[in-house]
């Protein structure tokens, strides 16, 4: 093993300059920086046209083994029998170019049935293909997931799809760099994805554009690997550019064994490095933010937009809590498209579906915490509601444990791996009206169907509300008979 | 993408402000597979009648349709031309349809960037400019205006020339016919020899030999 290739300089440097450094090929003058690229991940919906690129310019796809491909967006997630039997023709066709282009190009398929199926975002981390130090990037604005790994994630469009393929780098002018630090103990009932819906309503959806966050603090080491996936996950919903958290050794006990991790020596000393990524004492940031956890409370969006946020004993805005011209017209929209009346109490929102999966919170530790909320319930007879394990793996370990059957006999649908509601690409929507407790990130109009009501909220959240029918503070939960409260 | 400097052509005037991606392409064509053949779809809506099976019935009095505007090389239209979603389809659309220049006096960002990496050459002029080349066209489709990206000018036979403004960099790859892929490949030595020293830090690449 050579030394990491890292940039000798005496300036302490923040995790993201070092892994920037590290992988900066060219620095052409008056043009951006010509970035290396270790992994693209690749999906059905932003690949075909880039594959045809490459066949049209006569290129070759330069690193096939830095490439790894899945389905994910356009799958059924019913039954296993429709997955192999797809009715959409074009999802289908879609499904097959993918299919063919990896055997062409010699990209490794993770194909519908296969043990490693999953949502793009989750497979990376699951098969050890994402790891510390590394650059990711995949056609799909969410791949700030990784980052959770202190990798530099970013989503791109499909000509960088295709620039990647062929030359396996990115023109990229350097982003700007933004700390969160959270700090303190997180209150009982209060998760992740709660962290991060209070970040975004507190700076906005824009809030960090042109930026990469590093989320610090003690709050965020205390949060285990799914955890930290779900804050980066959503980091593109304040607009940035990535989100990282620095590896420690819940990152490193996580990667361990994992089919693209280093094992046994070669482990440790890949440890080693790895530890020497974080931010140097004394490096500075363009902009800091401190949050005290102990003032955090579950989060719920209300509107149409991931930056609409009030907590679950809180209220819908009026008004006059409008900050700007532009802020009251999206919250008159909001008001009507939500069918949602100022200054009611977020509790007495009723929801008809929920909907518990997606790349932010369809983890097994997601489907855990959704199931002690349920044992021993019923969802409510006005709710639909489905679980959707993001990949294979979540399903396979959720089964072994035993919680489909808890979410069965409570009522809830249970499902095949995919993106699924997340954006109703698949058979799987709302129809027009019916309001959705959500466990994704997106809460636009239509984003789930035509017409649906999205609100966002944790996977706890999720699974009380489609037992009592209407937005439900966790806090109060009574875990049912199994002395199952944390 | 091939190299752009001059081009002499006669040119579709479009006179409406903020024509946004969906005119420019629909959605439902966002899920094909191909990178080619999206010149049929070029402002489907506006081209075809809607209410016929297989909307082939083109709409004769769409500016397009029209005869004696085929083959035009130049797109005029007003101001904030490509707003709305990011689909990079648009771009592919005009440029497959035979365009090699739109000229208007501002377009959207993010279709400024995606034109740019499809080799259409975008002139911003000024409103008055735009207005002029607009009833030039209209009143005689034949028209012809000289787009010249070297000297960021565009000029007809009558005397009419302006100046237009564009980022050193985009012309640059526009001129030579650079497009980011070929750009970058222009540091092939610099990426070898990086790919070779990146390559020995086992950790930063997923490893199909790793697998157990
Ligand atoms: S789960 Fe939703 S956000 Fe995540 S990759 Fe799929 S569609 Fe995108």
């Amino acid at each position: 093993m050579s030394t990491p290739n890292t940039v000798q300089t005496f300036a302490p440097r923040t995790m993201f300059e070092k892994v920037w450094d590290a992988h900066v090929v060219a620095e052409p003058v008056g043009e951006p920086s010509i970035i290396y690229i270790d992994l693209q991940l690749v999906h059905e919906v932003t690949s075909p046209q880039a594959f045809d690129g490459l066949r049209l310019a006569g290129r070759k796809l330069r690193r096939p083994d830095r490439h790894i491909a899945t389905v994910d967006h356009n799958v059924p997630t019913t039954s296993v029998h429709d997955r192999l039997f797809i009715v959409d023709k074009i999802a289908n066709a879609q499904i097959n170019a993918l299919r063919k282009n990896c055997a062409e190009f010699g990209i490794e398929l993770f194909d519908t049935e296969d043990a490693n199926q999953g949502i793009v975002h989750m497979i990376g981390p699951e098969l050890g293909a994402t790891k510390p130090g590394m650059t990711i990037v995949c056609g799909d604005s969410h791949t700030s997931t990784h980052g959770a790994f202190g990798a530099l994630a970013f989503g791109i469009g499909t000509s960088e799809v295709e620039h990647v393929m062929a030359t396996q780098t990115l023109p990229q002018d350097k982003p700007k760099t933004f700390r969160i630090n959270v700090e303190g103990e997180l209150p009982y009932g209060v998760t992740a994805k709660d962290i991060i819906l209070h970040i975004i309503g507190q700076i906005g959806t824009d809030g960090a554009t042109g930026s990469v966050i590093e989320y610090a603090g003690s709050a965020i080491r205390a949060l285990s690997m799914e955890g930290r996936m779900t804050v980066c996950n959503m980091s593109i919903e304040a607009g940035a550019r990535a989100g990282m958290i620095a590896p420690d050794e819940t990152t490193f006990a996580y990667l361990k064994g994992r089919r693209f991790v280093p094992q046994g020596e070669a482990f440790d000393l890949a440890v080693e490095q790895w530890r020497a990524l974080v931010t140097d004492e004394g490096a500075t940031f363009d902009r800091e933010m401190h949050i005290d956890a102990a003032t955090l409370a579950p989060s719920v969006t209300w509107g149409t937009s991931p930056g609409m946020v009030t907590t679950i004993t809180g209220t819908v805005p009026v008004l006059e809590d409008a900050r700007s011209e532009a802020d009251r017209k999206s919250f008159e929209r909001a008001f009507e498209y939500m069918d949602l009346k100022p200054g009611m109490l977020v509790e007495d929102i009723k929801v008809d579906a929920v909907f518990v999966g997606s790349c932010t919170n369809g983890r097994i530790e997601d489907l855990r915490a959704a199931a002690r909320v349920v044992k021993g319930y019923h969802v409510a007879t006005t709710v639909r509601a489905m679980i959707v394990p993001g990949s294979q793996k979540v399903k396979a370990q959720a089964e072994d444990e035993g919680l489909d059957e808890v979410f069965k006999t409570a009522g809830f649908e249970w499902r095949e791996p995919g993106c699924s509601m997340c954006l109703g690409m698949n058979p799987d929507i709302l129809s027009p009206g019916e309001r959705c407790a959500s466990t994704s990130n997106r809460n636009f109009e239509g984003r789930q169907g035509r017409g649906g009501r999205t609100h966002l909220l944790s996977p706890e959240m999720a699974a009380a509300a489609a037992i009592t029918g209407h937005l439900t503070d966790v806090r109060e939960w009574k875990f049912d008979n199994e002395g199952a409260a944390r | 993408m091939k190299p752009i400097n001059i081009i002499t052509s006669t040119a579709v005037p479009l006179p409406l402000p903020n024509i946004d991606t969906d005119q420019i392409i629909p959605k439902q064509f966002l899920k094909r597979i191909e990178r080619t053949g999206y010149e049929d779809f070029l402002f489907y809506d506006w081209r075809y009648n809607l209410d016929t099976p297989d909307h082939v019935d083109e709409r004769k009095d769409f500016v397009l349709n029209k005869p004696e505007y085929k083959g035009s090389q130049i797109l005029i239209a007003e101001r904030n031309f490509g707003c709305g979603s990011s689909r990079e389809h648009a771009a592919w659309a005009i440029s497959q349809y035979g365009f090699l220049v739109v000229i208007a006096p501002t377009f959207a960002d993010i279709f400024y960037s995606n034109a740019g990496k499809n080799g259409i050459i975008l002139a911003r002029l000024t409103e008055e400019e735009v207005q002029t080349l607009l009833a030039k066209s209209t009143a005689n489709p034949k028209h012809l205006l000289t787009v010249n990206l070297e000297a960021q000018t565009v000029t007809d036979a009558d005397g009419f020339s302006a100046h237009f403004d564009i980022d050193p960099f985009r012309k640059h790859c526009l001129l030579n016919g650079l497009d980011d892929i070929g750009l970058t490949l222009l540091h092939e030595d610099a990426l070898d020899k990086f790919e070779a020293k990146h390559n020995d830090e086992f950790w930063l690449a997923p490893k199909k030999d790793e697998a157990a």
